[in-house]
């Protein structure tokens, strides 16, 4: 902890370091690419269309909110898109120290720069897509109400959570590469873990005290379902839950941070 | 004022098993003690207790054989790699030149590639916009700027490296070996850059294996070797030692791989093919009937040195034993610069000397009076072989030695010569 806050503070004084490469990255995913940055509220798009084809028209669960296909298809870009963000920026944070393995060794510079660029470039692609889905909200006739206006603390919660999230998993990967591999299949399990594609109403959840109890032991179950409560429910986001969701969030800041810093002497000659 | 003090730094790596890792990770699980079970019990000192103090305003090479840890020490100073004991410290602003254009995206154009190194290297916007014209210039990529850096030539990437790493104006630059690379018209503008930082009293901190320039620009060099400072002082002494350690650890190579024939025998006793693309690799061939067991470089006054100044002269002395009585032996030496031309070859045939006999051992001495040479690295060939060209004993670039000169002059040779001016051109030559 006696570390935490000088380290903070020297990130903070990186901070147009980490504006100009979230720029460079930002610019350089999509260079070379017809449609451009076009394709970062593509991507989830055309996922949103897929899974309401395959759930909303061919399998129809008896639910309520799966019979007009339209307004699942909001519920499910509402919840994409955060996972979309969460999604690449821990599947990138993990080659992130390796692939600019060349700064580390070369450059002096905190190594922490390098995911609080991956997460904040990916949290910016995220913004980028948020136009589009208030665009769909209103084109499915679904409504914004002043619950939107809760979105940013939604957000803020989300992005120190990747970001602890993101620290743990660069650090480690340096170490343990086969952390790459499993990551894939572990985020895969852990976005079905999560209310993305299903509600949380969904009989058998509700039935089931083990499935909540699981369902709630997840962070991004809370996460996702502020955003649905902005977006789809219209409601006042659980006070009491995103409350606790933070605090974890700030817990996996911290220990993210503090692998990330017991590590990092390690970085120049294991990346 | 001392600009960088090292205290007793050590740095100490692991030597790498990956088998050795995987049983580090599970037994690491299993105890539950991640971060204790990652220190291998084998290290490996990269850099071994230094201990240095550099004066603000010297500019210091560092010599060294590869993996001697001259550039982990650069990278300690710079602040990269963590001393595993010992500490440094340094005053002022430090950039290093440690690789050029590290951190260039390759994707985006060279504009804004110059902008966020620059940020990395310690720069403010600001700071960077207001000498950007100048970066670019001196890269000489002013058409070129705003293209995708991918585009660049691995020259234009270099260029653009080093303009703005020397733009950021440290009061410590760190220079490890990114020189190399550059080409004939650029490497001349950078030594001028690295002149300008001497002149505003900066601290310098020189990695090269090019031996000429550093006893040339620098007021002090440094020697490493197996991770230890071994000397520091004065350029040309430190080099001369430095050459005679190399010189000792070639012959005592050669000497190792003539006990154990039957790996090195065949290789050796062949001539190389004419036109083959080993260059001037050092090599030895011949099955010595006439043996050259030693070669050393003297000065005139018969001691044992490995750097000459352009006036001094030399003595060539080949220790040679022949085996059996022989009639038909010829003596030669060639010298070749770094660049592989012949500066000058003859022996004892070419200058019309008649073979009559050799018996036993003895000494052979070429008396050079003046050297004559520019500045640079020299390689020196010796052998003994019949008239007819048959090699008793052939040693191929295996002897090197430094010419420094106080002149930059070029070419070669370097004439005995003098200027002499008309009573009405005043011209003088400035005190060294």
């Amino acid at each position: 902890m006696a570390r935490l806050i000088p380290n903070l503070r020297r990130l903070f004084k990186y901070r147009v370091l980490i504006q100009s490469l979230v720029g460079r990255d930002l610019k350089a995913r999509y260079r070379g690419s017809v449609l451009g940055f076009v394709w970062s509220f593509l991507n989830p798009l055309l996922l949103m269309l897929v899974y309401t084809v395959v759930f909303a028209l061919i399998l129809k669960p008896r639910d309520a909110l799966f019979d007009n296909p339209l307004m699942y298809s909001i519920y499910l870009f509402s919840g994409l898109l955060p996972w979309s963000w969460f999604l690449s920026s821990t599947l990138e944070s993990a080659g992130v120290l390796m692939a600019n393995g060349n700064l580390i060794k070369k450059i002096l510079f905190p190594a922490e720069v390098l995911p609080v660029v991956t997460v904040t470039a990916n949290l910016v692609n995220f913004l980028f897509g948020l136009p589009v889905l208030f665009l769909l909200i209103f084109l499915f006739g679904g409504k914004l109400t002043v619950f939107v206006l809760f979105l940013p603390l939604v957000i803020v919660i989300q992005y120190i959570f990747c970001l602890g999230f993101a620290l743990l998993i660069s650090a480690l990967t340096v170490h343990f590469r086969d952390i790459r591999d499993i990551l894939n299949n572990l985020m895969t399990l852990w976005f079905f873990s999560t209310p993305v594609i299903y509600s949380m109403q969904l009989a058998p959840i509700q039935n089931s005290r083990t499935l909540r109890t699981i369902l709630s032991l997840n962070p991004m179950t809370h996460i996702i379902e502020g955003y649905h409560s902005a977006l789809y429910y219209n409601g006042l986001i659980h006070w009491k839950r995103l409350g606790v969701t933070f605090l974890v969030a700030l817990a996996v800041f911290w220990i993210g941070y503090s692998v990330f810093d017991r590590l990092r002497d390690s970085f120049p000659e294991e990346v | 004022m001392a600009a960088i003090v090292l205290d007793r730094v050590s740095r100490r790596y692991q030597k790498y098993a990956s088998r050795h890792r995987f049983q580090t990770f599970k037994s690491a699980v299993v105890k539950g003690d991640l971060f204790g079970s990652l220190k291998a019990e084998e290290m490996v000192a990269a850099v071994d207790d230094v201990s240095l103090s550099i004066e603000k305003g010297t500019t210091l090479g560092l010599i060294g054989s590869n993996g001697s840890g001259k550039s982990t020490l650069l990278k300690l100073i710079a602040g990269i790699a963590k001393p595993t004991s010992g500490t440094v410290s340094v005053e002022g602003k430090i950039s290093a030149l440690i690789e050029l254009g590290a951190g260039f995206h390759p994707e985006i154009s060279g504009r804004e590639n110059v902008f966020i190194n620059g940020i990395m290297l310690g720069l403010s916007k600001k700071e960077i916009a207001a000498k950007f014209d100048e970066i670019v210039r001196f890269a000489g990529l002013v058409e070129f700027i705003d293209a995708p850096v991918k585009t660049y030539s691995s020259g234009m990437f270099m260029r653009l490296g080093f303009s703005i790493a020397i733009n950021v104006n440290p009061d410590v630059l760190l220079v490890d070996e990114v020189l190399a690379v550059g080409d004939a018209a650029f490497i001349p503008k950078c030594l001028d850059r690295i002149d300008d930082f001497r002149r505003r009293k900066k601290t310098i901190l020189f990695v090269s294996h090019d031996l000429g320039m550093v006893a040339k620009i620098c007021d002090q060099v440094a020697w490493m070797k197996d991770g230890r400072l071994r000397l520091l002082g004065d350029p040309q002494e430190v080099v001369d030692a430095y050459l005679q350690d190399v010189a000792e650890k070639q012959e005592s190579d050669y000497r190792a791989g003539r006990d154990e024939p039957a790996e090195t025998g065949a290789a050796t006793d062949e001539a190389p093919a004419p036109g083959g693309d080993d260059g001037r690799r050092a090599r030895r061939w011949g099955k010595r009937e006439i043996e050259i067991r030693k070669v050393v470089l003297r000065g005139l006054d018969g001691a044992e040195k490995h750097v000459f100044s352009p006036e001094e002269g030399m003595l060539i002395e080949l220790d040679v034993a022949a085996k059996e009585p022989q009639k038909d032996f010829v003596f030669g030496i060639g010298v070749f610069n770094s660049l592989g031309t012949l500066c000058y070859g003859t022996n004892t045939d070419l200058e019309e000397h008649e073979p009559e006999a050799i018996e036993g051992g003895g000494k052979v001495v070429c008396r050079i009076d003046r050297l004559g040479l520019v500045n640079g690295t020299y390689y020196l060939d010796v052998a003994a072989h019949k008239r007819d060209g048959y090699p008793f004993d052939y040693h191929r670039s295996m002897h090197t030695f430094l010419v420094s000169s106080l002149y930059k002059d070029e070419g070669i040779i370097r004439f005995p010569h003098k200027w002499e001016f008309g009573p009405h051109i005043r011209i003088k030559p400035v005190g060294l």
